[in-house]
């Protein structure tokens, strides 16, 4: 019964994790690149939420197979949300480079608020429901009293991560693009004079950045099937904690960052409490940023006069 | 040459277009609707067709009219020069004839109920930005979490005088010092982190206290929120319509007729004293040895430890004082409403705050209270617009910090200056 009990524990902590970690990323590149806290990432994984949600919900009139609508959902919501991540950073953000150091921040909560807004009176403050997507799963250890089971959607939503994950790793480590990214991180004014746009690679940044927190976003609405305009709150400030926790700046970090804090808070929930289940996160990242405020593959952040 | 612009406009505007499509077009164009607790779409492209004709004709004429014109001088700061140079000279005036004004507020003769709540909110909001303006302003400490102390404030007033049934004015000193005990915990471990992580944490603490505040059902009732907090009375003269038996009430002890407008108009010179104080103190405190750290430590933290100024216990002390006046806020919202409950202290409370702090002008005290008549007024007069209100205010947010990143009033003098020697 506990090891069951551990293990179901541990296979939904992995899967809330990895939409965590997809968002968290956002984060962490952003920061790495212009040094701010976006503090509206969490507002545009809503926006691709709902993206994601109305192409479910017009594909069901359709006849299409499921792999297919999967595929184009996971493209719709990708190529929406990145629209929105650019403008907000057209918008908010690049006219704010050279301005004082909380100018960004403010702005941020100003475009987050908007955008929750927005949401909430273009689509409606009630809860939106999505019947299930993909059903069925497997389960096993069903001798002891208490069914371990694995769903076919926590299968889906891991392997997507793991995939995404490795692609966006091989675009930061080995492509041109990923060279420009981490060069803007150095020093950007030495990148521009090396011929090297960097308004454009922040753009892309912010692209990437969205486009990954809508895959998270359709992936939450699959995986609780209820969504409303305020998710991004919460879910944002966790992944922001999944990113300080792994280190900000730091793109492996941010994906172990996001596995932690998954699992953290769900052994919370099963273990102590479910109704502080939100205070957990917190806690962690309080305790995170006072005793160890590099994270776990960050680096140190030395202050020059 | 101007043919070439022309169509460089013109293919820009299109592209605006496009984007503005895929903005709005999943989002407001198909909106869901529950329909036997399954979701459809309903279509609106009219909307959207009109949104996005806007938006690229909008792009077309600014490029034709704003952003190739040899303009560079823009209106907006020079307007914003123009209120602070009046100000500056002004001031002392202006202030007195503002707090004369509000004095009289409550017996001029276009003042009903509705106005004077509408007042007594706004002055509520001023003394919590006076309040946050110690920490944002002079600290340079940006708080995301100032609504925690308020709630403090607020519930520690409502435990004491339900439980204790002590009075306000005991009452008010006590859940200050509670407020303060809680800014000096939380500011205790989380003050040495740099600007923007402190936001984060400041927030992440604000949400913990409503959270519990939501959970502990024993002392907070939960959601449901504590009712019958007792109302203030003056200075032990309740103001009741019906006295109990040989009760001495306000308007028995004056001989007057008794009229529910004499609460509302002493609620209104209650609220209007705290935040006088609130301003009176930060005012004095500024030229103290301790209101000139905040501000030197603001402007750079390491000269500041090079000249053996402590920033942990200089930043505690800003931190602990804002929050005692955030207590006090509090409390007086306790009494006012008779009624708390966690709703009233979500994070759009905060956001609200910093907004009125940041958009005054950080560290201006006349800043906040032209910034509370705006953005409050605002509020109000778009009451029956819930969302649409709130996206004006964070588009708001965002614009001001675009083009006037030091709010309405930006100057920064500093509060203390050398004095020119005096030889020559």
């Amino acid at each position: 019964m506990d090891t069951a009990y551990f293990l179901q524990q541990l296979i939904n902590g992995v899967t809330l994790g990895s939409v965590y970690g997809l968002i968290a990323i956002g984060y962490t590149m952003v920061y790495g690149i212009i040094g701010m806290i976006n503090f509206a990432h969490g507002d545009i994984f809503m926006v691709g939420a709902f993206i994601a949600l109305i192409s479910f919900i017009l594909f069901a009139l359709t006849s299409i197979a499921l792999p297919i609508v999967l595929l184009l959902t996971l493209l719709i919501a990708m190529v929406f949300t990145a629209c929105y991540g650019w403008t907000v950073e057209k918008l908010a953000y690049k006219p704010l480079r050279k301005s004082f150091r909380l100018a960004p921040l403010i702005s941020a909560l100003g475009m987050s608020i908007v955008l929750q807004n927005y949401v909430q009176a273009a689509q409606g403050a009630r809860i939106k429901t999505l019947q299930p997507v993909i059903q069925g799963g497997f389960t096993f250890m069903e001798d002891t009293g208490f069914t371990v089971s694995l769903s076919y959607l926590q299968i889906f939503i891991v392997l997507v991560t793991i995939v995404l994950m490795a692609i966006f790793t091989l675009l930061i480590t080995k492509t041109a693009l990923g060279r420009a990214q981490r060069a803007c991180e150095q020093d950007r004014t030495m990148t521009a004079l090396m011929g090297i746009n960097v308004d454009r690679t922040i753009s892309i940044t912010f692209i990437i950045g969205s486009s990954l927190a809508s895959v998270a976003g359709m992936m939450f609405v699959m995986y609780y099937g209820v969504i409303d305009f305020y998710i991004g709150f919460l879910a944002g400030i966790k992944a922001f904690t999944a990113a300080v926790l792994g280190g900000i700046g730091s793109v492996p970090g941010a994906m172990l960052g996001g596995l932690l804090i998954g699992l953290i808070e769900v052994f919370w929930s099963g273990y102590i409490s479910i109704e502080y289940k939100d205070i957990a996160a917190f806690t962690v990242l309080v305790v995170v940023l006072i005793f160890f405020p590099t994270g776990f593959l960050g680096k140190p952040d030395i202050e020059k006069v | 040459m101007e043919k070439k612009f022309f169509q460089t406009s013109i293919k820009d505007s299109l592209f605006t277009g496009l984007i503005a499509l895929a903005l709005f077009g999943p989002i407001v164009g198909l909106r869901t609707v529950a329909k036997n607790e399954v979701l459809e779409v309903h279509p609106k492209w009219f909307i959207v067709l009109i949104i996005v004709i806007v938006c690229a004709v909008g792009r077309f004429l600014t490029n034709l009219y704003v952003y190739n014109r040899d303009q560079k001088t823009g209106i907006q700061t020079s307007i914003g020069k123009s209120i602070s140079n009046f100000l500056d000279t002004k001031g002392y005036q202006i202030a007195l004839t503002a707090i004369i004004f509000s004095v009289i507020f409550p017996f001029l003769p276009f003042t009903d109920r509705y106005l004077m709540d509408i007042a007594i909110m706004m002055l509520t909001y001023i003394m919590l930005g006076w309040g946050l303006n110690i920490v944002i302003g002079l600290a340079g400490l940006l708080d995301l979490g100032y609504v925690a102390f308020y709630a403090v404030g607020a519930y520690s007033y409502a435990l004491f005088a339900i439980h204790f049934g002590w009075s306000f004015w005991i009452c008010l000193p006590i859940a200050g010092i509670f407020a303060a005990m809680f800014g000096v915990l939380l500011g205790f471990p989380v003050l040495r982190l740099r600007g923007d992580y402190l936001a984060i944490v400041t927030l992440a603490f604000g949400e913990m206290i409503r959270i519990l505040l939501l959970n502990w059902y024993q002392l907070t009732k939960g959601p449901d929120g504590l009712t019958g907090i007792p109302r203030p009375s003056f200075f032990g003269l309740p103001f009741k319509s019906f006295p109990d038996e040989g009760e001495q009430t306000f308007h028995t002890f004056f001989g007057i007729e008794y009229d529910p407008m004499q609460r509302i108009i002493f609620l209104y010179y209650l609220i209007l004293v705290l935040a006088l104080i609130t301003n009176l103190f930060t005012i004095k405190i500024r030229r103290l040895p301790i209101g000139r750290a905040w501000e030197a430590l603001r402007e750079d933290e390491i000269a500041c430890k090079s000249l053996g100024v402590n920033p942990r216990n200089t930043k505690l002390t800003a931190f602990a004082i804002g929050a005692m006046f955030g207590g006090f806020a509090g409390s007086f919202f306790a009494t006012r409403q008779a009624f708390i409950s966690p709703e009233s202290f979500t994070f759009i409370e905060s956001a609200i705050i910093v907004a009125i702090v940041v958009l005054g002008g950080m560290g201006s005290q006349t800043g906040v209270v032209l910034a509370t008549v705006f953005l409050i007024g605002l509020i109000e007069v778009f009451r029956d617009f819930e969302s649409y209100r709130m996206i004006a205010f964070g588009g708001a947010m965002v614009l001001i910090m675009i083009f006037r990143p030091r709010g309405i009033l930006a100057t920064r003098k500093p509060t203390i200056t050398l004095e020119k020697s005096s030889s020559k």
